[in-house]
């Protein structure tokens, strides 16, 4: 086992944080760019799109990198770092990743190609109202009209569904969930877009015998959704570490400046001990979703490691999120100071997709099925 | 030692359980309940309601419109008006400055500010923190320099609740810089926000709300009478006033009122079909809630019981501490209860989130403040510790 990147990696890792940082790095930039509509900046979104990660996990042929988990891994913590509002995992990792699953090779060809050169941003039409983090669908459902198909119902929230160009979407079709593209101009859908407490953009999604083509061959695709999710969890717990670092890192600073009974607050043992429980939550977390990460990269079960992960990161996520603002003080909850958001951010991403108790209930589940946990390979079953 | 309410205080709680449900606006009521944002207006009317039968200030002395009531009546009169979703009267008037002004202020003060106080005909707002004063209080820098008949008050504020209403603010100001401690120096001085010289500026939080600001004082010129009590004896003042703040905001009433909601809202979702209320790590975690709010309602019956001549339990900051806590545990269930439904935040038309979900993460991330106002989960351990324990 090995944790470190390779050079590649690294250049990787500097490029992105190189582009990011000049974004955002300034956190004022961050609440002007969320302030207005799409919620994101298309300048950046194209340089993303320019330095090819936007086609990161997409095969060469098809437009893209052909990278694996792990550079994906790097651009969602370098995302979380300054919490940039781009959809890279809604749209790259979700979305396109369910296009790349299951589309056909022409679908590929064509909307993945898109994808990567920052000109079409998809999204993923999935939540439904009154169910949740579930892998099948069943508000939308799917009517074959002669060739095509055609879409009725309501999801929502879909994160970016207002300016997405095209709209992965999954219903009800028979036999199980089915995947389909609708256009974002189709005839029968409406959108209606707000604002999100992170500062990103939802979407309710109406569907009225909206037309539909069919993702890849049809049939049942549960199991690819349940896969692709399990994907985008694990992209949410790098994204959600870089935040973690950036919250941690930004209270160790407050502490040794802010000033209450005439020293700074790092005098207090009880504060410093404190942000040492952070770093421990924080490199627990880190840990797991890089191994996450290196389960995917190497085929392994890639739903437990998921969970793994989202556990570990959903809990380490509320730790560092809420003792980053108590350290803090009043400000910690004042909008033009950084920190809050960051715990808003690390908020949602507990919520898009399952949190800690989700991912706890389903290892519940498996705890029987192993004597030993062993997260190098086989379990020991004496 | 006796388990059960006696008759005369089930017939009392039946009372307080009918007003509160029958008199005070069910608009406004049900604001509260949602999580919704309450109007000045509002405010003032529901507290005129609660003042008209007696029952804005029932902790005053009696001859300023108070009650004497048993501590357990307190409780109870706090409980139900809480479970009932009444706006609760503004605390700055009737936990704060009013307690303050009936044991500290002259005759003429009381006079001149007590009835208006409680009938919220002067809405107050509380001067205290300042930016380099928050936890450390006594390091605040505002001063007030005698010059005739008038104070000059220089220096800012922040943190100013709701300071965007209010008619009249108390301040802690320096009046002795020279003292030797520096909670000597320090005085208690009421005027008006619309002074000249007195700026608010609002500041944001990160739920997008608009409910503290910063006020600044250039050359405020206050009549010497609006002093209270003696010169440089603000900080006792300032240590009644937040005592008897800490009883107040456990706030143990609105937490069941919360835990009901969440449980009505967790038999709407289903998961796989069931029921998100038969989840057992749901129901789990909402008994273990259960079980710590009948921990605090227990002890707060046991403190609140023993507090002598209206001064504060010093086991108040354990009130204080996991009031706070369990506040924020019941807006955390919420949120996640909501889960997914709840990033749809800031949806209005078009949307069909249902709106307990929609506030439900703003909620939660606004009740972060409840650890660190009204003297921090880390000052009140810091109290236990030293006059509780003696470390
Ligand atoms: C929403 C909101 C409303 C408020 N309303 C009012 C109001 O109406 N009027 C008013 O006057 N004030 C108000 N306050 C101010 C409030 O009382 C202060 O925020 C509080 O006293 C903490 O001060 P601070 O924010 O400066 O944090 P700091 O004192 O800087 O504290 C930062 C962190 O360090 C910890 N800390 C500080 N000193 C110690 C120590 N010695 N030992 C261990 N830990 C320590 C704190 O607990 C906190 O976690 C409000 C605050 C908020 C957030």
């Amino acid at each position: 086992m090995d944790f470190t990147f390779d050079s590649e990696q690294n250049d990787l890792r500097e490029a992105v944080r190189g582009l990011l940082e000049r974004a955002y790095g300034d956190s004022e930039a961050r609440r002007k760019v969320v302030g207005n509509d799409p919620g994101f900046d298309e300048k950046t979104w194209s340089r993303l799109a320019e330095m090819g990660l936007l086609g990161l996990p997409f095969a060469e042929e098809h437009g893209g990198m052909g990278a694996g988990p792990i550079e994906v891994a790097i651009v969602a913590e370098e995302i979380g770092r300054v919490i940039a509002p781009e959809p890279f995992i809604e749209a790259v990792v979700l979305a396109g990743g369910l296009i790349a699953a299951v589309g056909t090779d022409a679908q590929k060809g064509e909307l993945l190609a898109a994808v990567a050169e920052g000109t079409t941003v998809p999204a993923f039409a999935h939540a439904e109202i009154g169910t949740r983090w579930s892998a099948s669908a069943s508000a939308v459902t799917a009517t074959q009209a002669g060739d095509g198909w055609t879409l009725s119902g309501v999801k929502e929230p879909v994160p970016t569904g207002a300016r997405a160009d095209v709209l992965v979407v999954s219903a009800v079709v028979d036999g199980g969930t089915g995947l389909f593209v609708v256009q974002g101009d189709a005839a029968g859908l409406t959108r209606t877009g707000y604002r999100t407490h992170d500062g990103t953009r939802a979407a309710n999604v109406r569907f009225d015998g909206t037309p539909a083509t069919l993702l890849g061959a049809g049939g049942d695709q549960t199991a690819a959704i349940e896969r692709a999710l399990a994907e985008a969890r694990i992209a949410y717990s790098h994204e959600a570490i870089g935040a973690m670092d950036t919250a941690l890192r930004t209270t160790a600073e407050y502490l040794k400046t802010r000033k209450q009974f005439g020293v700074t607050l790092n005098k207090f043992q009880t504060l410093t001990h404190r942000a040492a429980d952070m770093y421990v939550s924080l490199e627990l977390a880190r840990s797991t979703a890089l191994w996450a990460s290196m389960v995917q990269d190497a085929g392994g079960d890639v739903l437990s490691a998921a969970d793994r992960a989202r556990l570990q990161t959903s809990r380490a996520g509320r730790h560092v999120g809420k003792e980053a603002i108590q350290l803090h003080g009043g400000i910690g909850v004042t909008a033009e100071y950084s920190v809050g958001h960051y715990t808003s951010r690390l908020t949602a991403i507990d919520h898009l997709l399952g949190d800690g108790d989700f991912a706890a209930a389903r290892l519940a589940r498996t705890v029987a099925d192993q004597e030993t946990v062993d997260p190098l390979g086989a379990p020991y079953t004496g | 030692m006796r388990l059960q309410l006696s008759p005369e205080l089930e017939a009392f709680r039946e009372e307080m359980r009918t007003f509160f449900t029958t008199e005070v606006p069910q608009e406004i009521r049900d604001k509260v309940a949602a999580h919704r944002h309450v109007s000045k207006d509002e405010y003032v009317e529901a507290q005129r309601v609660l003042n008209a039968a007696g029952l804005a200030v029932p902790h005053w002395p009696v001859e300023w419109g108070g009650r004497d009531w048993t501590p357990l009546q307190r409780h109870i009169w706090r409980e139900e008006m809480q479970l009932a979703g009444v706006p609760e009267p503004l605390a700055f008037n009737t936990s704060m400055i009013g307690p303050v002004l009936a044991a500290f202020g002259n005759q003429e003060q009381k006079e001149r500010f007590l009835a208006k106080t409680a009938n919220l005909d002067i809405w107050w707002c509380q001067g205290f923190s300042e930016p380099d004063a928050g936890s450390d209080l006594a390091s605040l820098r505002t001063t007030a320099v005698r010059d005739g008949d008038d104070w000059v008050v220089n220096g800012q504020k922040t943190w100013t609740t709701l300071g965007q209403h209010a008619d009249w603010i108390f301040c802690l100001v320096r009046t002795d810089p020279a003292a030797e401690k520096k909670q000597r120096g320090i005085s208690l001085l009421v005027f008006p926000m619309d002074t000249p010289g007195v700026t608010l500026r609002p500041i944001e939080l990160i739920d997008g709300g608009f409910e503290v600001n910063e006020v600044f004082f250039e050359d405020v010129r206050v009549p010497a009478e609006n002093l209270i009590g003696e010169e440089n004896r603000g900080w006792d003042y300032a240590k009644f006033l937040l005592g008897n703040e800490r009883v107040g905001i456990a706030r143990i009433g609105a937490t069941k009122k919360m835990l009901a909601q969440a449980k009505e809202h967790a038999r709407e979702i289903t998961v796989d079909g069931r029921p998100l209320l038969e989840d057992p790590f749901m129901a789990t975690r909402i008994a273990e809630l259960e079980n710590e709010l009948v921990a605090l309602e227990l002890t707060a019956l046991r403190v609140v019981a023993n507090s002598a001549d209206g001064r504060p339990h010093p086991a108040s900051s354990v009130l204080k501490l996991k009031g706070s806590e369990l506040q924020q545990a019941a807006t955390e269930l919420l949120v996640d209860i909501a889960g997914p439904l709840s990033v749809a935040s800031f949806a209005d038309g078009g949307s069909d989130v249902p709106d307990w979900a929609r506030v439900a993460a703003p909620h939660y991330l606004n009740y972060r403040k409840v650890s660190i106002y009204g003297g921090s989960s880390e000052v009140q351990r810091t109290i236990i510790a030293g006059t509780i324990l003696g470390l």
